[in-house]
């Protein structure tokens, strides 16, 4: 768990953070917050599926679920086997 | 009552001059849009009256009467004068929805500059096409969003000044940059009004075409005329409102009625700045007790989603109203919104070339679920049979959206492209590139658009914008962008993609090509789906015709093939 919240916020630092000096942790609200909006969940599903190797259901991809590193790892772990 | 009490009496009696009138304007007077939103409204007793509650991420609130919005628009006027701005200079807005870019609109406006917000997830490069078009000479943005502006700096001989509105001293400014806080700067009590005319222009709004880069659609201060008779009897707003619009300054909807129709009519307003979450959107009406509501049918259908149980955990009894805005809202949310808030959302169409309301359902009038209503009083609207350019004169027919020109709001040309906007005209109406239908009882229903634009989530995406930048993509020899069906978001991006030589098609390449035109356009224009083809369908002449794509991904007829080059 603790290795899959560093690659997700490794991730979200890398393709999402605009602001260079703005600091984030695992419950830095990620879509209240602003820094991953509805269209782009899209991509981060997607990358979360590929390197999972999963498949998130549409109606489990909610922007709370979506809304900090820690709720995307618990969502996640609902799928890996 | 309402505003508008009877629609149909008000289009037997209707005149622009009631407008001018209640706004104490004569024709050949001076009108300024920041002036009247700001001074007019304090000069009318209402200086302590609240203008503008705001809150961010966490709950944090900033309050603004209607004589602070006056002063701080004061603020920005006279610090961009002190830059050096001018009146028809080009000052773009490029923030989140914080104050700042509320009450800077203002500013900009006060001094006879043109304002030219754009939506702040835009990429640095949907973002350097828009100020090179404009050749902005200064942009207002945030910490958060200075790296695009950067990126692209050395591009921009003409962008003199990049103002920054929270810079906190931890890393030196750059080139060109210069710190400004509004809430700390000295108040300025009077500033010098720039003497407008009705033709004045005034905002600058960025919309997308089929063909060629976005284009400007050009405003001038008389469309508060249209602006407020329509926030007035469309949105209903009255004195003791608090009113939300949920849309983003960065597209017409939230200019035209987030900031010029409510504050033109003295209403209060509060303006949520945090990511959507049906949880979080219902509390805030809860919490500031809102009463009318403008939203749009993307938002309102992912409230839908969260389900009835979220409803029903927030008072929300002080609603009164809700329009809607953005693509056609379907019958089913119409219904949906009358079972659990009591009453229905007012669907309403308009465009950013038309700068107001133009079709709309009334407080009064009976919604027809589904249907965009009936036109606003003193426009002229009708469906044209394609061929002629004639309306039709039967109900029922599909034609093209078409209007009379000469309301108030209506664009006054493309920046830079007088050639596109003459062909928006045709037989004297205003073509709006949707087609609709009308019923016998003289509602219009929309039917879709009659070209290749993508609607998605209510923001039109150029396919040639995105295919453009895919082919900058290393991997891509070439792409076909149709719009996907989206049950959230009306439409939503789809690319059919031929590699080059050398790449092989996987959901890691996937992934990155979608990224790479999300930051270098915008989250809106991201294809959410690739799909890769081995050659993409050509007319003998070489065109893609995205057509047949688009007929497959909506299971419709796929129609004449006969100029056909290769069926995949």
């Amino acid at each position: 768990m603790e290795e899959m919240k560093d690659i997700v916020l490794e991730y979200v630092i890398e393709e999402y953070l605009e602001d260079e000096d703005e600091e984030i942790d695992y419950d830095t609200p990620l879509i209240s917050g602003g820094i991953v909006d509805s269209f782009s969940m899209v991509s981060l599903k997607r990358f979360l599926e590929n390197k999972y190797k999963i498949s998130i259901p549409n109606e489990k991809a909610t922007p709370d679920a979506f809304d900090s590193v820690n709720k995307i790892c618990t969502l996640v772990n609902e799928f890996v086997k | 009552m309402s505003n508008i009490s009877s629609y149909d009496e008000r289009i037997k009696n209707f005149d622009w001059s009631i407008s001018e009138n209640e706004l104490g304007y004569k024709e050949g007077d001076v009108i300024n849009i920041g002036w009247y939103c700001s001074d007019r409204i304090c000069q009318q007793g209402k200086a302590d009256k609240l203008a503008f509650i705001w809150e961010g991420l966490g709950g944090k609130e900033k309050k603004y009467t209607f004589n602070d919005i006056r002063i701080n628009s004061n603020k920005f006027g006279d610090f961009l004068r002190n830059l050096g701005i001018k009146n028809g200079d080009r000052v773009c807005l490029f923030m989140d929805k914080i104050p700042e870019l509320y009450i800077g609109f203002l500013g900009i406006l006060k001094i006879g500059a043109i304002a030219q917000p754009l939506f702040s997830a835009f990429g640095d490069e949907s973002l350097h096409v828009r100020l090179d078009n404009a050749e902005t000479k200064a942009i207002i943005t945030q910490k958060r969003h200075v790296s695009k502006v950067r990126k692209i700096l050395d591009q921009m001989p003409y962008l003199k000044h990049i103002i920054i509105v929270d810079y906190d001293g931890r890393k030196p400014l750059r080139e060109r940059e210069i710190a400004f806080s509004m809430d700390e700067a000295e108040p300025v009590e009077n500033l010098e009004i720039f003497p407008s005319k009705a033709e004045t222009p005034s905002v600058l709004h960025y919309t997308s075409g089929t063909t060629g880069q976005p284009k400007g659609v050009k405003h001038v201060h008389y469309s508060i005329i249209s602006q407020y008779l329509t926030t007035k009897w469309i949105l209903d707003l009255r004195d003791d409102d608090i009113y939300w619009c949920t849309a983003d300054p960065g597209w017409v909807t939230g200019t035209s009625y987030g900031i010029i129709g409510p504050w033109s009519l003295g209403i209060t307003q509060c303006v949520l700045d945090t990511g959507f979450s049906a949880e979080s959107w219902y509390k805030f009406i809860e919490k500031h007790k809102v009463t009318v509501w403008y939203s749009a049918p993307t938002a309102i259908r992912s409230l839908m989603r969260a389900g009835d149980e979220v409803v029903k955990q927030h008072n929300l009894s002080s609603l009164r109203h809700l329009a809607s805005v953005g693509e056609p809202l379907n019958a089913e949310a119409v219904i949906w919104s009358e079972k659990v808030f009591g009453k229905p959302f007012q669907d309403n169409y308009w465009q950013t070339e038309t700068g107001s309301i133009m079709i709309s359902n009334y407080p009064g009038m009976k919604v027809k679920p589904g249907s965009m209503g009936k036109p606003f009083p003193g426009i002229t609207a009708t469906v044209l049979n394609p061929k002629t350019y004639e309306p039709w004169e039967e109900s029922g027919k599909i034609g093209l959206i078409a209007f009379k020109p000469g309301w108030a709001a209506m664009l006054r040309t493309y920046w830079r492209n007088e050639e596109t906007f003459k062909t928006k005209f045709k037989n004297g109406w205003y073509i709006s590139g949707d087609r609709a239908r009308i019923d016998k009882d003289g509602y219009f229903w929309f039917v879709g658009r009659d070209d290749d634009v993508i609607n998605t989530g209510g923001h039109l995406v150029s396919p040639f914008e995105v295919e453009s930048a895919l082919l900058e993509h290393e991997a891509v020899g070439e792409s076909a962008i149709v719009a996907k069906p989206d049950e959230i978001n009306m439409e939503v991006v789809k690319a059919f993609v031929h590699l080059n030589p050398g790449y092989e098609a996987s959901p890691e390449l996937e992934l990155k090509i979608m990224n790479f035109i999300r930051k270098k356009l915008s989250p809106l224009a991201m294809p959410q789906e690739i799909e890769y083809v081995d050659s993409l369908p050509k007319t003998r002449s070489g065109k893609i015709m995205r057509r047949i794509l688009h007929a497959k991904e909506w299971g419709e007829e796929i129609g004449d093939t006969s100029t056909l080059e290769d069926d995949e």
